[in-house]
C-alpha cells in the first residue's frame, strides 16, 4: 500500500468537509476520486498533502505516518500534487517554475540537475516551446500543463491530480489522458480527482466516490458505475451509467 | 557558483570596483566623500532588496541593523580599544543575530503586518538605545581624536573607512547575485510569488525567510560600523533614522525590485538627484517631497524600476543584466 487514509475527518467550523474517510491506494494504480462539487475532494488532497491537518484520523505514506506533517515535508517524502485552481509562480519563467519542483521535490536536486529535469518534463507535457515565457503569460490550458510539469519534476512516487482535465478541449483531453497513462507506466502511482466521467472510468483501476464529505462507495469502474447510490447521488441518469459501461469496451 | 562565470558578474565587479577606485587614483577628498555615500546607499538598498525583492517581505525598518552595527562597533572601539575592522565584523554579526532572533516570530506575519512590525522594531530599538547608559543614552557616544591615532591620524582613518565601505559594497553586491542565482534564491523567489504553493513544492518558508533576513542584516551592520567610525560620533536619531530606510526603499524601487543591478543603479541615480535638488535653491528643502513623488510614479507606472523595465523591454539583455 502506498497510501492509507484511516478514519479521516476534517471540519471547517460547522461544515463537515470530510467525515470518517478511509481507503487505501495500491502501488502503481490509478485511483479515481469522483463526487459532485463541494463533496470534499480537494479538501481530501489538502489533508493528504499537509495543507490542513485532519481533526481525526491518520494518513500513512508507504507505512510512515505523515498525519500533520507540513506540506514541504510531505513533498520531499515523494507526494506531489497539482492545484485545481492553478497557482503558477507568475513572475518566474515556465522553466524556473518547473525547476523549483525538481530542486525541492523528492530528489532535492542541485540547480543544474534540476534545470535538466525541468527541460525534459516540459518537453513531455508539450510546453518545451514556452520554457522562457513568464508563467503569468500562459493561457489556462497551458497553466494546467505547467501544474502537471511542476509536480512531475519532483519525481514523486505518488501524484495527486486535481481536475487536470477541466477546461481542456477534446484534443487536449486526449493528450492529457495519454500523458497520465504514460506517467503511471513509468511507475508513479496516481490519485486523480476528475469530473469527466468517461475519463475516470477509462483510466482508473479503482474509483472512490465522495458526497457531502461522506464516503459513498469504492470499487472498480464497472462496479461503481452501476452502484445504485452512485447512480442516484452522482450520475443521476441510470442510462448514463449504461452508456459509460459500454464505453469501457 | 556558475554565476561567477557570467559576463554580468565581471561587469558588476569592474563597474562598481572601477567607480570605487576613482577617488583612490586621484586622491580627491570630496570625491571620496561623495562615493563613500553612494557605496553606503548601495549596501543599504541591496540588503533591503535581498529580503524585499527576492522574498517579497518589505523590510521598512531595515535601518535598525545599520544603527545596531554602528552602536556595537562604536562601543567596542571606544571602550575596549578594538580595531575598527574586527569591531565592524562583530557589529555585522550582532545585527545578523538579532535579525535571526526577531525573524523567527516576525516573519510569520505576512504582507503589511511584517512591514509594520519592522518599523516597530526600529522604534523599540531606538527607544531602548536612547535609555541605555552603556551606549551613552540620548546623547550617544563620541571619539576623542586619540582613537584615530591608531590609524595614523583622522585623515588616514577616513581613507581606511573608504576602503572598508568599498569592500563591503562589493561583497554585498556579489552576495546578492550569488543568492539570486542559487537554489536557495530560487526558493526565495518562489516564496515571493506564492508562499503556499512554494511550500507544496517542498520549500520550508520559515527556514528560508529567517536565513535570508539574517543575511540581509549583516551588510547594513557593517556599513553602520564603518559610517559611525568615520563620523566619530553616534546618536540614536541618525543611527535609527526611519527616513533613511524609506529613502533606501525608494532606491530599490527606482532601480528595480528583485534585480541585482537595480538597487545599485537606484542608489546612484537617487543620490545624484538628491545632491542636485539640495544644491538647487528652489528645491533645497524639497527633496523628500521629490522622493515621495518619485516613489508614487514608480509604483503607479514603472513597477519594475529602471533595470526591470530594461529587462522587460529587451529580453535579450537578460543574460547580461541580472
Ligand atoms: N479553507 C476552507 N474554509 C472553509 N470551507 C472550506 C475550505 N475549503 C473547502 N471548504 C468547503 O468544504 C467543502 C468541500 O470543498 P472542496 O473540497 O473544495 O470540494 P470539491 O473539491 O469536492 O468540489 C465545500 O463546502 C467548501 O466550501
Ligand atoms: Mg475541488
Amino acid at each position: 500500500m502506498i497510501l492509507q487514509v484511516q478514519n479521516v475527518s476534517k471540519r471547517f467550523g460547522g461544515l463537515r468537509a470530510l467525515e470518517n474517510i478511509s481507503f487505501e491506494v495500491r502501488e502503481g494504480e490509478i485511483f479515481g476520486v469522483i463526487g459532485p462539487n463541494g463533496a470534499g475532494k480537494t479538501t481530501l488532497f489538502n489533508v493528504i498533502n499537509g495543507v490542513y491537518p485532519p481533526q481525526e484520523g491518520q494518513i500513512f505514506f508507504r507505512g510512515q505516518n505523515i498525519t500533520g506533517l507540513p506540506p514541504y515535508r510531505i513533498a520531499r517524502a515523494g507526494i506531489a500534487r497539482t492545484h485545481q485552481i492553478m497557482r503558477p509562480l507568475g513572475e518566474l519563467t515556465v522553466r524556473e517554475n518547473v525547476t523549483v519542483g525538481a530542486c525541492f521535490g523528492r530528489e532535492s536536486l542541485s540547480l543544474g540537475a534540476a534545470a535538466t529535469v525541468a527541460d525534459e518534463v516540459l518537453t513531455f507535457v508539450g510546453l518545451g516551446g514556452k520554457a522562457g515565457v513568464l508563467a503569468s503569460k500562459l493561457n489556462a490550458a497551458e497553466k494546467k500543463r505547467l501544474e502537471l510539469a511542476r509536480a512531475l519534476a519532483a519525481r514523486p512516487s505518488l501524484l495527486l491530480l486535481d481536475e487536470v482535465l477541466a477546461g481542456l478541449n477534446p484534443n487536449e483531453v486526449a493528450d492529457m489522458l495519454a500523458a497520465i497513462r504514460s506517467i503511471r507506466d513509468n511507475g508513479v502511482t496516481i490519485v486523480m480527482i476528475e469530473h469527466l466521467m468517461h475519463a475516470v472510468m477509462q483510466l482508473s483501476d479503482r474509483v472512490f466516490v465522495l458526497d457531502h464529505g461522506a464516503q459513498v462507495s469504492e470499487g472498480t469502474p464497472q462496479v461503481i458505475s452501476v452502484h445504485p447510490k452512485v447512480v442516484e447521488a452522482y450520475l443521476g441518469d441510470p442510462k448514463l451509467a449504461q452508456r459509460l459501461l459500454e464505453g469501457l469496451e | 557558483m556558475s554565476a561567477l562565470r557570467t559576463p554580468f558578474f565581471w561587469g558588476l565587479l569592474v563597474l562598481l570596483g572601477g567607480v570605487g577606485l576613482l577617488p583612490i587614483l586621484n586622491g580627491s577628498d570630496s570625491m571620496r566623500e561623495d562615493i563613500f555615500l553612494v557605496l553606503m546607499l548601495v549596501i543599504l538598498a541591496s540588503s533591503i532588496n535581498i529580503i524585499m525583492g527576492y522574498t517579497g517581505y518589505v523590510s521598512f525598518g531595515h535601518i535598525v541593523f545599520f544603527g545596531l552595527g554602528g552602536y556595537v562597533a562604536f562601543y567596542l572601539m571606544l571602550n575596549h580599544q578594538v580595531h575598527f575592522v574586527p569591531a565592524a565584523v562583530v557589529g555585522g554579526i550582532v545585527s545578523s543575530l538579532i535579525a535571526f532572533l526577531l525573524g523567527i516570530p516576525v516573519l510569520r506575519l505576512r504582507g503589511a503586518y511584517f512591514a509594520l512590525a519592522t518599523i516597530g522594531i526600529n522604534e523599540v530599538v531606538r527607544s531602548f538605545v536612547t535609555n541605555f547608559d552603556p551606549f551613552g543614552g540620548a546623547t550617544g557616544m563620541f571619539f576623542n581624536y586619540e582613537v584615530y591615532n591608531g590609524y595614523g591620524g583622522s585623515k588616514n582613518a577616513l581613507w581606511y573607512a573608504y576602503y572598508a565601505i568599498l569592500v563591503v559594497a562589493l561583497l554585498c553586491a556579489v552576495s546578492s547575485l550569488l543568492i539570486k542565482k542559487s537554489r536557495f534564491g530560487l526558493g526565495l523567489l518562489a516564496i515571493r510569488e506564492d508562499q503556499d504553493a512554494a511550500q507544496v513544492l517542498g520549500i520550508d518558508p520559515a527556514r528560508s525567510k529567517v536565513l535570508v533576513y539574517t543575511i540581509s542584516a549583516f551588510f547594513p551592520g557593517l556599513a553602520g560600523a564603518i559610517f559611525f567610525f568615520k563620523n566619530g560620533i553616534i546618536e540614536p536619531g541618525p543611527a535609527f533614522d526611519l527616513l533613511r530606510s524609506i529613502e533606501a526603499l525608494v532606491m530599490v524601487m527606482l532601480g528595480g525590485y528583485g534585480t541585482v543591478a537595480g538597487p545599485i543603479v537606484g542608489a546612484a541615480v537617487y543620490e545624484q538627484l538628491r545632491a542636485f535638488l539640495i544644491t538647487n535653491s528652489t528645491f533645497s528643502s524639497f527633496h523628500l517631497f521629490v522622493a515621495g513623488f518619485l516613489l508614487l510614479l514608480i509604483v503607479l507606472f514603472v513597477t519594475a524600476g529602471l533595470v526591470g523595465w530594461l529587462r522587460q523591454r529587451a529580453p535579450r539583455l537578460r543574460r547580461y543584466l541580472e
